[in-house]
């Protein structure tokens, strides 16, 4: 009897690429639903159009690049740069702001690097950091948590909100906006305010900035789900937390009245979404375990130093992309020791 | 109690071993055909000993291999040699190379053992050479000799391990023949801790054969064996593995590019610890073995004892036949056997497993991703490579990189393979790439060669030039006697006046192409001498300058 043969391993693969990003979309619910809770439904609409558009200009560009496109988009890849872009969004900024970075993000980002697995930079941060250097007002004018807004905008009032950027009923579009907690507290203390001064204010919670310390949970609760799934190396997550939560440490008991608490970085920003869900990007994170845990070490020191005296409130952005130039150099020093050879 | 050590990485993967381990061991019958393929390790055929039309007993020597590596082969039935012709070889290319062939005759006429039961009283080269007499190679699939393994010349070994930690799904031959033939397995080691001079074994076995177990905790404390230690291991593969098995069991590793004497260590398959016991004590040359026929392409999966030089086509007639599904047929386990062509091959020595999977029960085409580095592959490696490195740099043809990254060190297990979630044949491209490795270092060699052969050609002429230097001053200190410096004079004059054109370019000639072998006559190189040079040393230096 004749046969057709194949090469070994002959048992099929278990897992796939598709249902990896399907999980890490899946997993980003807690954090996503703690956006729409404490700061309305801007957060939707600003994934729909970012998804919209990163499809379309991963088909445009597939097609450009002569690449199959069905596979290409079947990956689920380009809908999870769309959907963390969305998530680190003000929930009104103007709905260009999503066109443009989703577009910047997959055209730029990922598909002039040659498409999925290519790319240098994590795309979703390639496109914030172009959203945030060009457009700095429509890019820090965030809301005010649910608890203490004047305000409470339904989908329509965030559609009006994003799309002809006009107010609810008569408001004024300005009077909706805020800034959020790291900001404030960047102002203020470059105002000379003390740190018990400025967490007086209502915008502060009793772990960090008022709704912030929730989507941060909800995104840590997604992240560790991760973790468990193994979809995500520990090392990176435990990194970032450790030395931002290090050094945040360290200068809070050093002047407790110019940085806040180690709680406060923690559970404050982009720092949850950053470390299990940006930082974590495979493609463009070192991929050796020690190499996982100096990369993800460095991206929280680089967050703390940018929060505390760089020129923006946040820097989850700006740390994962320098670090990502550094991910190639990490990976070569810290190649794990190959069985048989020299301890 | 026994600490185990681990290996980096591993899989966990569905065992699928009570396919073929709940039916008893069965004895194959004697095929109508046998099939020896006379291919043996280092690419050369063994030598025929037998010629079409002669009648062979079982255990005859039917084929001489050359030198230690490559044991005799045996006929492992009587019959008549019905041809000695190419048959496809057990290979993916179904590459086709001599085989002899018998037609048996259902006697099963033996040639009288030498059964020699007490070994206690061999030495251990006697010991080696009636395994290596007895046609014994290692029946985990490498196939390599056992004689030669046995010998691990100067380094020191204290221990011997022996590998039944049949870590590949489906496969349960050892598993098998541990349960049914416990005492050949502890004879046998005996025997092989005699030959190499080691008063430790280890006994690996994987914790999902309760009953293995069992019969060899039984039969250890019904003799005295306290020796041999029978240590169960997690099941996980690749702990079968050599490499992984010295780790788990001896904390130590084979260094790379080293063998696992190095580490104080022989390793055997138990399969082959029996096949010794047969050989030394009851004078049984290696022709038969267990077998696993499995998969859901097969009626009756279980294990056989059958023949060397039984076709596939026969065992799995035995085994109730192919199942309406069959599709793939593989020799060994899922992850690292063959997918053969045909049916029609024999099993030979290495032959532990007969898979034939049903639909769907392997993998179809893969359609390949790009890689996202997830690092799953770095995770699961049992060597601890970077696959994802790899992989890029092996595509890339960067192959100093992917020397530089190790790739010499993969053992091809599979296991990137298999968790990768872009579906990337990774073994493909490492193994296409080791074999450019390969062929790149016997370049190097190559051309290393060549320069030391240039090398060595330059310090000769040297060495000559010198010497004939000196030659030429003794001569003269020779001819400076005072009578005879006229008579030379006049002769040189002469003979100058003879040749006038060719006496001039005779000297450079002679120191371009010196030859060692001629002697330099007295009188120094002339016409004849000059022109020998000319005609052969352009040849000689042919290679050294190109």
């Amino acid at each position: 009897m004749r046969f057709n043969t194949a090469p070994a391993p002959h048992l099929a693969p278990t897992g796939s690429t598709r249902r990896i990003m399907q999980w890490v979309l899946l997993a980003m619910a807690p954090g996503i639903a703690a956006q729409l809770w404490q700061f309305g439904p801007g957060v939707l609409i600003h994934l729909a159009l970012a998804v919209a558009t990163a499809l379309l200009a991963e088909s445009a560009m597939l097609r450009l690049r002569a690449q199959p496109s069905r596979a290409g988009l079947s990956d689920w890849s380009a809908a999870l740069t769309a959907a963390l872009l969305a998530a680190s969004l003000p929930p009104i900024a103007p709905w260009w702001i999503t066109v443009f970075g989703a577009l910047f993000a997959i055209v730029i980002g990922k598909q002039l690097y040659g498409g999925l697995g290519y790319n240098p930079f994590n795309p979703a941060m390639v496109g914030y950091a172009i959203l945030l250097i060009s457009f700095p007002k429509a890019m820090t004018a965030w809301l005010p948590p649910t608890d203490i807004a004047t305000a409470h905008l339904g989908l329509s009032d965030a559609w009006h909100a994003i799309v002809n950027r006009t107010g609810p009923e008569g408001a004024s579009f300005d009077a909706l906006a805020m800034a959020t907690p790291l900001d404030t507290l960047k102002t203020q203390l470059g105002l000379g305010r003390t740190m018990d001064e400025i967490q007086s204010a209502a915008l502060f919670g009793a772990l960090a900035g008022k709704g912030w310390q929730w989507v941060n949970l909800g995104y840590l609760a997604g992240g560790l789900w991760l973790l468990r799934r193994g979809l995500i190396a520990w090392q990176i997550p435990a990194g970032f937390l450790a030395a931002l939560g290090a050094s945040s440490l360290g200068f809070f008991l050093l002047e407790p009245q110019s940085y806040p608490t180690p709680l406060f970085h923690l559970l404050g920003g982009a720092t949850m979404l950053g470390a299990f869900f940006i930082a974590t990007d495979p493609v463009t994170a070192s991929t050796t375990p020690k190499g996982r845990l100096i990369y993800g070490a460095l991206i929280g020191s680089l967050v703390f130093v940018i929060r505390s005296w760089g020129g923006y409130p946040d820097g989850v952005a700006f740390a994962v992309l320098l670090l990502n130039l550094a991910a190639p150099t990490i990976d070569h020093y810290t190649r794990p020791r190959v069985y048989g050879h020299p301890r | 109690m026994f600490t185990l050590h681990r290996f980096h990485g591993g899989l966990h993967l569905n065992a699928h071993k009570e396919d073929s381990s709940l039916a008893p061991l069965a004895t194959a019958p004697v095929p109508p055909r046998l099939i020896f393929p006379l291919q043996q390790r280092g690419g050369q055929n063994a030598q025929s000993l037998v010629e079409v039309g002669d009648h062979v007993r079982k255990g005859q020597v039917i084929a001489q291999g050359e030198g230690p590596m490559n044991p005799p082969i045996h006929a492992s039935s009587s019959g008549v040699v019905s041809a000695i012709e190419p048959r496809p070889l057990p290979h993916p290319s179904g590459l086709a190379d001599l085989a002899i062939v018998i037609d048996t005759d259902g006697e099963d006429l033996a040639l009288e053992a030498e059964a020699r039961p007490d070994y206690r009283r061999l030495a251990p080269d006697e010991l080696r050479r009636i395994i290596f007499e007895a046609g014994i190679v290692g029946l985990g699939g490498a196939a390599f000799s056992t004689a030669v393994k046995t010998d691990p010349g100067h380094r020191a070994i204290d221990t011997l391990i022996l590998n039944g930690a049949e870590c590949e799904p489906y496969i349960t031959c050892d598993d098998s023949l541990l349960r049914n033939f416990p005492l050949e397995v502890l004879e046998g080691a005996r025997i092989l801790m005699r030959v190499l001079g080691v008063e430790r074994c280890l006994l690996g076995i994987e914790d999902d054969m309760p009953e293995a177990i069992r019969a060899l905790r039984e039969t250890q404390q019904a003799g005295d064996y306290a020796d041999i230690d029978v240590v169960t291991v997690p099941a996980l593969y690749p702990s079968g593995g050599e490499k992984q098995l010295i780790r788990i069991l001896t904390g130590r590793e084979v260094p790379t590019r080293g063998i696992p004497a190095d580490a104080g260590v022989v390793c055997q398959n138990v399969g082959t610890a029996a096949a010794v016991y047969r050989a030394v004590v009851r004078g049984e040359p290696l022709i038969e073995r267990i077998v696993t026929v499995t998969g859901q392409g097969v009626k009756n999966p279980g294990n056989w004892l059958v023949r060397i030089g039984t076709p596939i086509a026969d065992l799995v007639r035995y085994a109730g036949g192919y199942s309406g599904t069959a599709e793939r047929l593989i020799l060994g386990g899922p992850m690292m056997g063959i997918a053969l062509p045909s049916d029609a091959l024999p099993l030979v020595k290495a032959a532990n497993c007969v898979l034939v999977t049903g639909r769907g029960e392997t993998t179809g085409p893969k359609e390949a991703l790009p890689c996202i580095r997830c690092g799953a592959c770095a995770e699961v490696c049992p060597v601890n490579l970077l696959p994802q490195q790899l992989y890029w740099y092996s595509r890339a043809d960067n192959l100093q990189r992917a020397e530089e990254y190790q790739l010499a060190d993969c053992i091809e297990c599979g296991c990137c393979d298999y968790v990768c979630p872009s579906h990337i044949p990774l073994v493909q491209y490492f193994r296409a790439a080791k074999g450019e490795l390969v062929a790149k270092q016997r370049e190097r060699s190559k051309a290393d060669h060549a320069r030391e052969r240039f090398e060595a050609r330059q310090a000769r002429k040297e060495r000559e030039k010198q010497e004939r230097a000196e030659a030429a001053q003794r001569k003269k200190a020779a001819l400076a006697k005072p009578d005879a410096s006229e008579i030379q004079d006049a002769i040189a004059r002469a003979k100058a006046r003879k040749h006038p054109l060719e006496s001039a370019p005779t000297a450079p000639r002679h120191e371009r192409f010196p030859h060692p072998e001629v002697p330099h006559p007295e009188g120094e190189g002339e016409q004849g001498c000059s022109d020998f040079h000319v005609d052969e040393s352009p040849k000689a230096q042919e290679p050294a300058e190109n």
